[in-house]
Formats: C-alpha cells, structure tokens, sequence
C-alpha cells in the first residue's frame, strides 16, 4: 500500500513549493495512472516515494517503510519494494540484456542460483527470450523499454514505478508495452504509471489521479485524462 | 553480506578496470609518474646525505704540543683530551712519527735526511662525534694546558653541515609537494573514471544498492590502481637506478661519489611505493564515489 497524508514539499534550494497537501491512497494490486502536466509535481511524487527528496511536512507510506522517519540507511531497502522504469530506459550499455537483469539482481545480493532460475522466466514474461544476449544498441526503443521493465521486475518488488515509460515509443509500441504493464499488474504488481498520453489513458479505464500545480484535482475509478472536463 | 558479496566485489573490481582502458592507463602512468618523481628525488637525496656523512667522518682536527713539553709530558695531556664530550678518539703523534708522517708524503724525501725531528712539535690527532660541535670542542682543547695551536678546517666542515641540512629540507618539502599533487592528479583521474560510471552508480541506488556495495568494487578497483602504479613505478626506479649509478662509476674515475647498492634501498622503497600507491588509489576512489552516494 501506498499512502499519502497532507504531503508537502518545498524544495529547500530555491524555496519552490511543489506539492501542496497531497493525500491519497493506492492499494495492493492496483493499477494507477498518475497524470498532469509539466511542472505539476508529477516528478516531486516519483522522488519522494523512491526518498530521493525528502517531505517537507505530512506522511508517506510505503508498505512498511514511513517515509517521513526513514533513515538514510534504510533507504536501499525501500528501494527493493520498488521497480523504477524511465522514459529513457537507463540500461547499462555495455552489458547483454541478460547482464543487466544480473547486475539488478547481483547489487541487491541475490544468489546466483536464483538469478539463474529468475532471468529466463522475467525474459519470457516481457517476450524477449531470444534477446538475453543482445547489447541495448542491438535493440528497438520498445524493447530497450521491455528490458528496463524486466530489470525492474526481476527483484520481485512489490511495486512497479513508470515514469513516462511510454515518452519515447510510436503509438503501437505504447499500447503492447502499457499491456505488458496490465499483464504484469495482474499478477499482482502495484503499478504506477506516470503518463502523458491522454489516448493511452483512455484505453485503459484505469483509476486516474491527476496532479495540477502540485495539489490533486481529481482522483477517479474507470477515470479518463482530460483536463478540459475537469 | 560482504563475505557472501567479495567474489562479487573483485570480479566488479577486475571487470571495471578493464573496462575503463584509457582512463585505466592515465590514472596508472599519472600515479606512477608521480611515484617515480618522488622516489627519484627521495633517492638522490639519501644518495646525497650518505656521500656527505662519509665526508663528515674525515672530521680530524690537529692539536700542537708546546715545544718545551717532553714526549712523556705532551702524552699525558690525551687523557685530558679524551675526557672533552665529542672528542670520539684522540692519538698521539710524537715529534719523531710526525717527521716520518711528512716525509713520507713528499717525491724527494733526500732534502730532509737531516732534519732533526725536534724541529718539529709533538700534536693530537682528535677526531669528533659532531661536526657540527667541532668549533666548540676546537675552545675546549685549546683551553687545554700544553696545547699551543690548533690546526682545522672548520669553514669545510661548517660548509658540508649547510649542504647536509638544505639537501635534507629540500628533499623533505620536494616529497611533500608530490604527495600532495600527487593525490589531487590521482583523485582527479579516478573522478573522470567514475563520471564515466555515473548512470551505473545511479541504477544500482535505484535498485536498492546499499552505499557499501556500491564502494567494494571501486574499492577493489583503487587497490589495483595503486598496486599496478606502484609495481611499474619501483621496476622503472630500478632501471633508472642502475643506469645512473653505472654512469657514475664509468664517468668518475676517482671515487668522489659512493652510490648506494639499489638491493639496499628496494625494499624499503617499494614498501613506501605499495602503501602510498594503495592509500591514493583507496582513499582517492572513496573521496570520488562519496558524492554519488547521496541520492
């Protein structure tokens, strides 16, 4: 579960205000859009939950973790909870497909046996099973992308985090990898998708919580992006 | 966990640095340049100090007998001498031994078949612990009943005592200033390496690597740095070593300048090699990698 409580943030450095008052709640299981439009604290939310930026005041819950307590020293553990996908994917380009699912796996200290069990059936679950020996430059933007999801997926986390993970595909490539995300999602990842296209929004009657000028303006079930109605 | 993790850690180690080739190479020849500079000056001037303290040994002075002393009267006075601090040993040269001292020296020892040894005074040959205290101890004997004269060189000795010391302050300020441009060179290059590598550190914390996880293998990778620096450094140091000191012994053919045998000073040197190379390498590599550590 992921709670928000009355979250503010000011940014210390240039005493911007981010978020104002933010609260809602994601269950176990959900599926989540989160949309808005540049500079509405889409981002801010992202580092808070990973506690790369701290709140300024309220509460965030992560699971176990109290985001507003947690020590620097737990931080990585937290960090396990979560699986983090980028617009720009953010693989390392000198290792194989299968090298960066490895390295995931290894910095976290998981036993060469499990990773060995783990990365073929995480390579199947994003289709990309003959492609565990390819280097990122061998590979398509969507599945440069699927790699990245199955770098996130790989430590099991109990949420997966998608920052515009969509930003840089064709119309085509978005929808298959947004199914990938549904698929996923169904066996049992929370998914938080931050996002941007208001057409794949709309395909998925999904719950839609929408971020304006750092505050939530609406938070629907089913719900659609557009912020022309609201 | 870092027991279960070090194969992990050294292979990271091992692979980084063969991944980086340029950057692994700068830093090497930078670290070993450094290295060699330092050492070369540490050894000239140890070189330098042994050439001078084998110079200071030849510390003798003379002390002249008054004439009206008999020898039985002038060999009393040494144990007068010999009780002075820094007298290290005091002989006694009689009128007779003095007179065959000098002609002996000379190509044409005839001009002096008739000299009678009476001509001469009777004299101490005093030589001192420190030469530094030579003047001193010169009053001392002087002031000495029976002693007349006193003969000494204390303007060479005051000389070789300036040599020494500004030899030794030099050295000593030279390999201050290496160490130190040494480690900011050295802290630089490994910051270009690890800029290199910043989306790697990046995705490891965002995978939930802890901060010691992410230092082992720069860690590892430091040590092999230094290690390989210092290896290099002291084979280069050896060959320049033996080529300079076969030079000296070719071009000088009187042996003014004693050089130190390099089995002497190698262990020593690659002691002091190994342990800066391994400190710069280890500490540079934290200092570097402790900003990315933050996020």
């Amino acid at each position: 579960m992921i709670q928000f409580t009355n979250v503010k943030k000011i940014y210390e450095s240039n005493l911007t205000e981010a978020l104002y008052d933010i609260s809602f709640v994601i269950e176990d299981g959900e599926f989540v859009f989160l949309v808005g439009p540049s500079g509405s604290g889409k981002s801010t939310i992202l580092k808070l939950l990973t506690a790369e930026e701290r709140i300024t005041s309220g509460g965030i819950l992560v699971g176990d973790f109290d985001l507003a307590r947690l020590s620097q020293r737990k931080v990585p553990y937290l960090r396990r909870t979560l699986g983090v996908v980028f617009q720009d994917y953010r693989l390392i380009e000198n290792r194989t497909v299968k090298g960066n699912l490895e390295f995931a796996m290894r910095v976290v200290g998981t036993r060469k046996s499990v990773i060995r069990e783990r990365i073929p059936y995480v390579l199947e679950l994003v289709g990309l099973s003959e492609k565990g020996d390819c280097y990122p430059s061998e590979l398509s933007g969507g599945e440069q992308q699927r790699v990245a999801i199955a770098r996130a997926l790989v430590n099991n986390p109990k949420t997966i985090i998608a920052d515009e993970p969509t930003g840089n595909l064709d119309p085509e490539r978005s929808y298959e990898l947004m199914c990938l995300l549904e698929k996923i999602n169904q066996l049992g990842t929370t998914m938080l998708v931050v996002t941007h296209e208001r057409d794949l929004v709309n395909c998925f009657n999904k719950r839609v919580i929408s971020i304006d000028s750092g505050r939530v303006i609406s938070d629907m079930e089913n719900g659609l992006y557009d912020y022309d109605t609201i | 966990m870092i027991r279960f993790n070090l194969g992990y850690y050294i292979k990271e180690g091992f692979r980084s640095f063969a991944a980086h080739g340029f950057m692994t190479f700068a830093s090497i020849a930078i670290m070993a340049s450094c290295l060699i500079i330092m050492g070369s000056f540490t050894l000239v001037a140890i070189n330098l100090e042994y050439n001078l303290d084998a110079l200071m040994e030849d510390n003798e002075f003379l002390a002249y007998v008054d004439e009206d002393y008999t020898e039985e009267e002038g060999a009393a006075l040494q144990s007068q001498i010999e009780a002075i601090d820094n007298v290290a040993e005091c002989q006694y040269i009689t009128r007779e031994e003095a007179l065959e001292n000098y002609v002996s020296g000379l190509e044409d020892s005839s001009l002096y078949e008739n000299v009678p040894a009476s001509a001469l005074r009777s004299r101490f040959s005093v030589r001192v612990t420190d030469i530094e205290q030579l003047e001193t101890t010169i009053e001392e004997v002087r002031e000495v009943e029976g002693i007349v004269k006193i003969s000494a060189s204390v303007d060479v000795a005051n000389g070789l005592v300036t040599v020494r010391n500004v030899t030794v302050i030099i050295a000593l300020a030279l390999v201050i200033i290496l160490v130190v441009v040494s480690f900011f060179i050295i802290s630089n290059s490994i910051k270009l390496a690890t800029s290199a590598r910043e989306e790697e550190i990046a995705i490891m914390k965002m995978v939930g690597a802890t901060n010691a996880f992410v230092c082992w293998p720069f860690v590892v990778e430091g040590i092999l740095l230094g290690g390989i620096s210092a290896v290099v450094a002291a084979l280069a140091e050896w060959g320049f070593y033996r080529l300079v000191r076969s030079a000296i012994n070719v071009y000088t053919h009187v042996q003014l300048v004693s050089i130190i045998p390099f089995r002497t000073l190698a262990f020593p040197m690659c002691a002091a090699f190994l342990g800066i190379g391994l400190l710069v390498g280890v500490v540079g590599s934290l200092i570097t990698i402790r900003k990315y550590l933050k996020v």
